[in-house]
């Protein structure tokens, strides 16, 4: 670990799901606030965070998520079973996005946007994308460059390496 | 047989700190700040405090874009009684994100309200 004040960060983000997303964007803009440098690697189910058609439809999980509560954060334990019922994630999203609203904190679009303008980097994983058959027009406008793993810790080089 | 237990009052400890508020010189005028400079008390800042604490910051000369943005920033706080975040400059403030990193380089939502003598910024956003 290095010592002093951190530089510079790198953030993995692979989780797909509205609470697996934005920890990687809050901890970039964070960083980006400090005067960190910060980049963003989206690989696997985060690249979902950087693809125009669906960035603005990521879901909250409702099922296989133990620590969901109903209907506030300090309510029931929500059963898989009622998690799974049609409609059920995209009105947790709704909820969740209200909240988040309300305390001025962006959808991911405009996030990743702000993010980009505050000079921080975004990456996709070319595992991912060919993995996804995926093209560079699928990709919102602030996507950088499609990075290998190895041209990642190159990049990286000098950075704390955080995973998300 | 029960151990008697040393409980520190962390209010306590926290008022006592307060009490003893320090100050700073600036511009032929005493403010009160807390430890990492922020002004405590936003009326006391004066535009010409502004110049100081601009040097001081590394920011240089203020240019109308910098008094734009601290124009907006104690206006906003005025109104709402706390700090706006990135995303209020920009969508409120008419003042793009891009331009807002130009002007206050490294830590430009810090360095503006220590600049325009307002309080930290407590947003993660």
């Amino acid at each position: 670990m290095s010592e002093g004040k951190i530089k510079k960060v790198s953030i993995v983000c692979s989780k797909g799901s509205l609470e697996g997303v934005y920890p990687a964007l809050i901890m970039a803009n964070g960083a980006r606030m400090e005067g960190i440098e910060a980049s963003i690697f989206f690989t696997f189910f985060g690249l979902y965070a950087i693809l125009k058609e669906y960035q603005d439809k990521i879901k909250i999980a409702t099922v296989g998520n133990p620590a969901m509560r109903v209907p506030d954060a300090k309510g029931m334990a929500l059963p898989t079973w009622m998690g799974g019922i049609p409609g059920m994630s995209a009105f947790a999203t709704k909820m969740m996005m209200k909240e988040m609203e309300a305390l001025d904190i962006p959808p991911i679009g405009e996030f990743i946007e702000m993010i980009h303008d505050a000079g921080g980097k975004i990456y996709a994983c070319k595992a991912t994308v060919d993995m996804f058959h995926l093209s560079l027009d699928d990709f919102c406008p602030q996507m950088e460059k499609v990075l290998t793993v190895g041209e990642f810790y190159e990049l990286s080089a000098g950075a704390e390496i955080i995973f998300t | 047989m029960k151990h008697p237990v040393h409980f520190v009052d962390p209010v306590k400890k926290i008022t006592e700190q307060e009490d003893k508020m320090p100050t700073r010189e600036i511009a032929g005028a005493t403010v009160d700040v807390n430890e990492e400079g922020y002004f405590t008390n936003p009326d006391q800042w004066t535009e010409a405090m502004a110049a100081v604490l601009a040097q001081e910051e590394e920011i240089g000369e203020l240019t109308d874009g910098h008094r734009k943005v601290i124009n907006f920033l104690r206006q906003d706080y005025k109104e709402k009684g706390v700090m706006p975040s990135i995303r209020r400059v920009k969508n409120a403030g008419g003042i793009p994100t891009k331009e807002l990193y130009d002007l206050f380089p490294g830590g430009p939502l810090k360095k503006s309200s220590k600049i325009a003598g307002l309080p930290k910024p407590a947003s993660c956003v």
